[in-house]
């Protein structure tokens, strides 16, 4: 095997016994990009002299025998949503393609303070609002499994690239699913951490009530390692949540004996795919073998999540994406007649058809008149959806659903109709309301070779028992070990 | 729920400073009455008495103390922006100078 192909922690033992060097393993990654970018095209932004530059600090604490945090030297790839100071960040947008963050999220100052190695900004879905990364306004990802099918999204390219070998983990983020549906498409464990987790300063703002910042990694110990990094209160994100911050390893028990997982009826239903629903219900029957007691639950206001959804992330969108208006960063149109032109014309210019949609869709659910039809609406049945997860924690750990309703689809199946593309989000945007927790594993392979996620969801801030469930599971299995064979491309897309 | 009218699309663009053609505001009321008409399926929920959930956790206003801390400097937060004048952002004409 080569570097690129490791988890972090199997490199943090190789870098800490000096077997390798933190430059060796970034010039193994930035190998496999020249390989494999051409058919996976997962990146917008390659950061190749800063990563070395960061690489070769890492040395320096190793060789000098300092204890060197777990993500010292290690090669993560972030997704172009959060903001790195002078390293162009553009929310696949054409809105922001000049960009340059004049600071860096609080996560990439954790990131640093570890000594992680940035290696480039990922590619998404423009400003996260999409299920397949077709709506960046630069490139399509292709998904490493099947180059003809979509990735997932909106951080298609931080889940592509993982599940490439073409970085060693990545950060996306997660509003209605973004980081768990690609995470099941791509075959590599992503998690969306409990609402208020993580800071979100500096993470360019889709729906605030919603965006979660997580990790997309090959196994679940990478998981534990790269939110021990990022988790914590933040005194500039007044909505991260000051509760104690717990060493996420010490989760990563092989044990399920006593834990009660709650199977929800309604996500087994119609719509969901017949090859999907046996892998996935052979996972949830792994988990009893291994001593976890089963129960049929039901969690009646799923149906809803989706329609709740599209009025309360557009809603919240139109209000953050007013800043786009050409005046202080950003794409500005030419020779405008007046202010208002200004406005109008750079907006229309500088954002694509979906974003348009939402901003549309936003506005008229809370302009004059229909507010409380539908934005003070689905504010109600938000808080359903939640009631119905209150309830069902009140008798289970654990819920454990599909993560999708279907693998990987062909890229430009669904983009026609824009209702197709978002029921995507059935699986993941009920505990996004809730603001719960949730994880994506790898639990096989259709037969045609996509994979499957099995998706986990706890109570608010119990992350620990997410992680010690995903973690029994790959411990007796072996699905995540599988690596896709990434065809050669030239000529045919 | 309300159905949406091109009038309408063309109400909401200008509050969203969008402009749309024509062709566009037809294709934009189509789209989006499909989506309010899967939307109104809220309305099979009685949520009269219901309370509205803006935010998953109990939120307050959180203080800080008065004091002048360490900000980005004039010319970094001006870096990015397309136009500049004497130290602030530059924008079109606002008010016009002669009347007409």
């Amino acid at each position: 095997m080569s570097l690129n192909q490791l988890t972090v922690h199997e490199l943090h033992e190789k870098l800490k016994e000096r077997e390798i060097t933190a430059v060796e393993l970034t010039e193994s990654i930035y190998a496999r990009i020249d390989e494999v970018e051409p058919s996976v095209k997962g990146y917008l932004t390659l950061t190749k002299t800063l990563a070395l530059e960061q690489a070769s600090n890492a040395d320096v604490g190793f060789q000098n025998g300092n204890e060197m945090p777990p993500l010292a030297g290690i090669p993560i790839a972030i997704k172009d949503v959060i903001c790195t100071k002078d390293v162009r960040t553009t929310c696949a947008s054409k809105i922001l393609s000049n960009f340059k963050p004049p600071y860096d999220a609080t996560v990439m100052a954790k990131l640093q303070k570890q000594n992680a190695v940035m290696i480039g900004k990922t590619n998404m879905d423009e400003f996260a609002m999409g299920s397949s990364t077709e709506n960046s306004a630069y490139q399509i990802t292709h998904n490493p499994w099947d180059l003809e099918t979509i990735p997932g999204g909106s951080s298609g390219g931080s889940a592509a690239v993982v599940a490439a070998d073409s970085a060693i983990c990545s950060l996306g983020s997660d509003t209605g699913g973004s980081i768990r549906q690609p995470a099941a498409l791509c075959g590599v464990v992503g998690m969306k951490p409990t609402y208020g987790r993580i800071s979100r300063y500096g993470l360019i703002a889709f729906a605030s009530s919603l965006d979660q910042i997580g990790p997309f990694t090959k196994d679940v110990t990478d998981c534990a390692l790269v939110l021990n990094a990022i988790c914590g209160k933040d005194p500039l994100d007044s909505t991260s949540v000051d509760v104690p911050v717990p060493d996420f390893t010490e989760s990563l028990i092989n044990d399920v004996q006593g834990l009660r997982i709650g199977v929800p009826k309604e996500y087994f239903a119609e719509g969901l795919d017949a090859e999907v629903a046996e892998l996935v219900h052979s996972a949830i029957q792994k988990l009893e073998q291994l001593g976890a007691s089963l129960e049929e639950i039901s969690l009646p206001h799923t149906d809803f999540a989706i329609a709740t959804y599209y009025i309360i992330a557009p809603a919240e969108a139109s209000a953050n994406l007013a800043r786009y208006d050409g005046v202080r960063y950003g794409y500005r149109t030419e020779e405008p007649v007046d202010l208002i032109d200004m406005y109008k014309k750079t907006r229309t210019e500088g954002f694509g058809q979906e974003v348009k949609r939402r901003i549309m869709l936003g506005t008229f659910a809370l302009s004059a008149g229909y507010q409380d039809a539908y934005y003070r609406k689905a504010q109600k049945v938000r808080t359903l959806i939640k009631s119905d997860f209150d309830a069902a924690f009140e008798k289970v750990d654990v819920i454990a659903t599909p993560t999708s309703p279907t693998p990987a689809f062909k890229i430009g199946e669904r983009t026609a109709d824009p209702l197709q593309m978002y029921l995507c989000d059935v699986m993941t945007t009920p505990a996004s309301h809730a603001g719960l927790p949730g994880i994506s594993v790898p639990c096989g392979y259709v037969k045609s070779g996509l994979p499957v996620g099995l998706q986990l969801l706890t109570p608010p801030f119990d992350e620990e028992t997410l992680l010690r469930t995903a973690y029994t599971y790959q411990q007796n299995t072996d699905h995540h070990l599988k690596r896709p064979i990434i065809a050669k491309t030239e000529g045919k897309i | 729920m309300a159905t949406i009218t091109p009038k309408d699309v063309s109400h909401v663009a200008n509050l969203a400073r969008l402009e749309f053609d024509a062709e566009e505001t037809q294709h934009f009321t189509e789209q989006l009455g499909r989506i309010l008409d899967y939307i109104g399926k809220l309305n099979e929920l009685d949520t009269e008495d219901v309370p509205p959930t803006s935010h998953i956790h109990p939120l307050q206003n959180i203080t800080k103390p008065d004091v002048v801390k360490k900000s980005l400097s004039i010319d970094a937060v001006l870096e990015n922006a397309p136009e500049t004048a004497e130290g602030y952002f530059a924008v079109p004409r606002v008010i016009d100078t002669q009347s007409n």
